[in-house]
């Protein structure tokens, strides 16, 4: 049950989902063509803005992208309707924003100050 | 011919009152037969209480249209040769609209859909104005004349698999005849025809499998359509204060 205000979403999530895509996968090449090792790979996401952004909007754009797809699935294969499908949908949503954030914040800044 | 095959195993949905099953008839099989033909048939020599909706017989009027075999069909103008199994024939009222009784479905919910898609032409001129010019390669209108032909048959409806899943999806017809429309330099409720299509049960809820397309007795292609609608919509978000 798409409307015009979540079709846009998934939308323009994906738009930036694309361009991530496709340098996160560059980055894994080149780390492991490189040999870069835990440590070396830590020492440079570590108290970096930039990698914050990078992998932040990543995680921003897949959680809004995933649970509006699912919702589309849960609402026309299990017939979820109304406030518990609204629900799901964010709780969704705030489930991958969670697991992610927690994530990028770990090989970002938290252990920057360490 | 041999003798087996001089006949036609039919299987008829027949319903009434909610209460359906199918029911088996033997129908003599000729040559250059349409499904319509098997069903007449039928009820001209077996049964006359069987019932069902044609009107013009030469595939124009779109109200003959069943599952035949399990797939959504013209009846009229689908020869038996052509969709018979086995010399088997399973026909069954249209999917994704309720029953009134045996092969008559109710076409309310689906023509409701028309009036929801604003899928109604508004003049933006009266009787009393001249004509208006139509360049017919105008980019336009070569747009709204690959959706016209359109003889709301509800093939293109029973065959959507989004209708099945979605009761709210406008469907297929709906949105073809609202892009149509929407490339009408004549009509003058395109803004409000953008509101129509973009609302819960809209065009974006479209997963482009294209069983319209592949079903539709006219070779019309509704997912074209509904994508120029998910465009036109989409481009709507990023005009809005001009």
């Amino acid at each position: 049950m798409l409307t015009l205000r979540l079709y846009m979403a998934q939308r323009l999530t994906a738009l930036i989902m694309a361009p991530l895509t496709i340098g996160h996968l560059a980055v894994m090449i080149y780390a492991v063509q490189g040999g870069l090792s835990v440590a070396e790979i830590l020492a440079r996401t570590q108290g970096s803005l930039a990698w914050f952004l990078f992998y932040g909007s990543f995680v921003l754009a897949v959680s809004v992208h995933a649970a509006i797809g699912i919702r589309v699935i849960l609402y026309e294969w299990l017939g979820v309707k109304g406030v518990m499908l609204a629900g799901l949908s964010w709780s969704l949503c705030a489930l991958l924003l969670g697991l992610g954030g927690r994530a990028v914040w770990a090989v970002t800044f938290a252990g920057a100050g360490a | 011919m041999s003798g087996s095959d001089q006949f036609l195993d039919v299987s008829i949905w027949r319903e009434q009152d909610g209460d359906g099953h199918f029911q088996q008839f033997a129908v003599p099989r000729r040559d250059n037969q349409t499904i319509l033909d098997v069903v007449a048939w039928v009820q001209q020599q077996c049964d006359p209480t069987l019932s069902y909706r044609f009107a013009c017989r030469v595939g124009m009027c779109g109200s003959c249209a069943m599952m035949v075999n399990g797939a959504p069909r013209w009846t009229c103008r689908t020869h038996v040769q052509k969709v018979a199994e086995d010399n088997h024939l399973q026909i069954a009222p249209l999917r994704n609209l309720p029953v009134i009784k045996d092969l008559a479905v109710d076409m309310d919910p689906f023509f409701d859909k028309w009036v929801a898609a604003d899928a109604v032409f508004e003049p933006s001129q009266t009787r009393h104005d001249p004509m208006a010019p139509i360049d017919p390669q105008d980019p336009m209108r070569v747009a709204a004349s690959e959706a016209i032909e359109c003889i709301n048959c509800a093939v293109c409806y029973a065959a959507c698999d989004v209708v099945a899943a979605n009761p709210d999806y406008l469907g297929p017809a709906a949105l073809n005849r609202s892009w149509s429309l929407l490339n009408d330099s004549r009509d003058a409720g395109q803004a409000e025809r953008l509101k129509a299509v973009s609302a819960e049960g809209g065009c974006h809820n479209c997963h482009a499998q294209q069983s319209c397309a592949r079903y539709c007795p006219n070779e019309l292609n509704p997912t074209v359509s509904i994508s120029g609608l998910k465009r036109a919509t989409a481009k709507s978000v990023f005009s809005w204060g001009k």
